[in-house]
């Protein structure tokens, strides 16, 4: 079974590029209904399917996103 | 839901500390941004950010200063391998980088791509390609393609007036002073890791002092391509790839 992971994602950095979401292989994440200071709707969590794989946080731009995984 | 993950001994990715804290100013979506962080995380993994110094451009990422936590220095408008040189010389033990888009190093500064490269100097060029001025508007560049649009060329890029695209890289490869070269993007996690190796690698060969280490990515520019960061990267893979295609170009046996 696949390992268990977690992603914290700091909106207020966040650009809404949407970049993340194809890249997450488990479609952990979503763009959120309200929009943060700077105007942008941000990446969230829907699910608690991910696996710690790390892709959204190495492509995202900015650098928001924190990826834990089980050891 | 079961435990919670969140603990400093779960953590397998955050950002890197060769970054600073600043928020990037990049548009959404912008290649410059994750390219950065990769070439952050290169030094980073190879335990040299005391030991690094940056040379920033003119264009996009003229602030790229803010956001490496290594020594920087801003040089004039395309002139950036010309200051990296004096850099390299006076200091050949620290790992020396250029940072520079493609109206920089292609078209106002292409005498001291080309000459730097032709004398073997001992650093790494990152050349950041999206076929357009970014900074002053999405004017044509040396490397836009044909036919496309841009704010100076609004029927697109006529190949009889004002010429074809630039492959630098190709260019500078043919030089007896290149090292390594190779072309990579940012667009998708595995491309991005490949991107990671590859500046892994030249500033592995700077410090075995090589020569000339030139990695062009090819990047979108969602703002002046007029396109969602989806739409760019998925608009890059279709015309820019065919043109400019992936892969090692001059490579050590």
């Amino acid at each position: 079974m696949a390992k268990k992971g977690d992603v914290v994602i700091q909106t207020e950095r966040c650009k809404g590029c949407e970049i993340c979401l194809s890249a997450c292989p488990q479609n952990v994440l979503a763009m959120s209904d309200k929009v943060n200071s700077k105007g942008y709707r941000y990446a969230v969590k829907v699910n608690s399917a991910c696996t710690g794989c790390t892709n959204c946080a190495v492509v995202c731009p900015d650098g928001v996103i924190t990826v834990y995984r089980e050891k | 839901m079961a435990e919670n993950l969140i603990k400093p001994e779960n953590l397998v990715y955050d950002k890197t500390k060769v970054l600073t804290d600043r928020v990037l100013h990049y548009c959404p979506g912008c290649g410059h941004s994750t390219t950065h962080r990769m070439l952050a995380e290169a030094i980073d993994e190879l335990g040299i950010q005391g030991e690094t110094i940056g040379i920033a451009p003119v264009g996009c990422s003229v602030l790229a200063y803010y956001y490496f936590d290594v020594d920087m220095t801003e040089a004039a408008h395309g002139r950036a391998p010309a200051v990296a040189t004096g850099i390299k010389r006076v200091l050949p033990d620290k790992y020396v980088f250029t940072y520079q888009g493609d109206g920089d190093l292609a078209a106002i500064g292409t005498a001291e791509t080309i000459h730097a490269c032709n004398r073997g100097e001992n650093f790494l060029i990152v050349f950041i390609n999206n076929g357009i001025y970014g900074m002053t508007g999405g004017q044509m560049a040396p490397t836009t393609l044909e036919n496309m649009k841009s704010t100076t060329s609004p029927r697109g890029r006529d190949v009889k007036t004002m010429g074809s695209p630039l492959k630098i890289s190709e260019l500078v490869a043919s030089l007896p002073g290149t090292y390594y070269v190779a072309r990579h993007s940012v667009h998708t996690p595995a491309n991005a890791r490949k991107t990671k190796r590859a500046f892994k690698k030249a500033l592995e060969y700077q410090k075995e002092k090589k020569g000339t280490c030139l990695i062009e990515v090819v990047s979108n520019c969602p703002s002046n391509w007029k396109m969602t960061p989806i739409e760019s990267n998925k608009w890059m893979e279709e015309n820019m790839f065919p043109f400019y295609s992936l892969g090692d170009i001059k490579a050590p046996k």
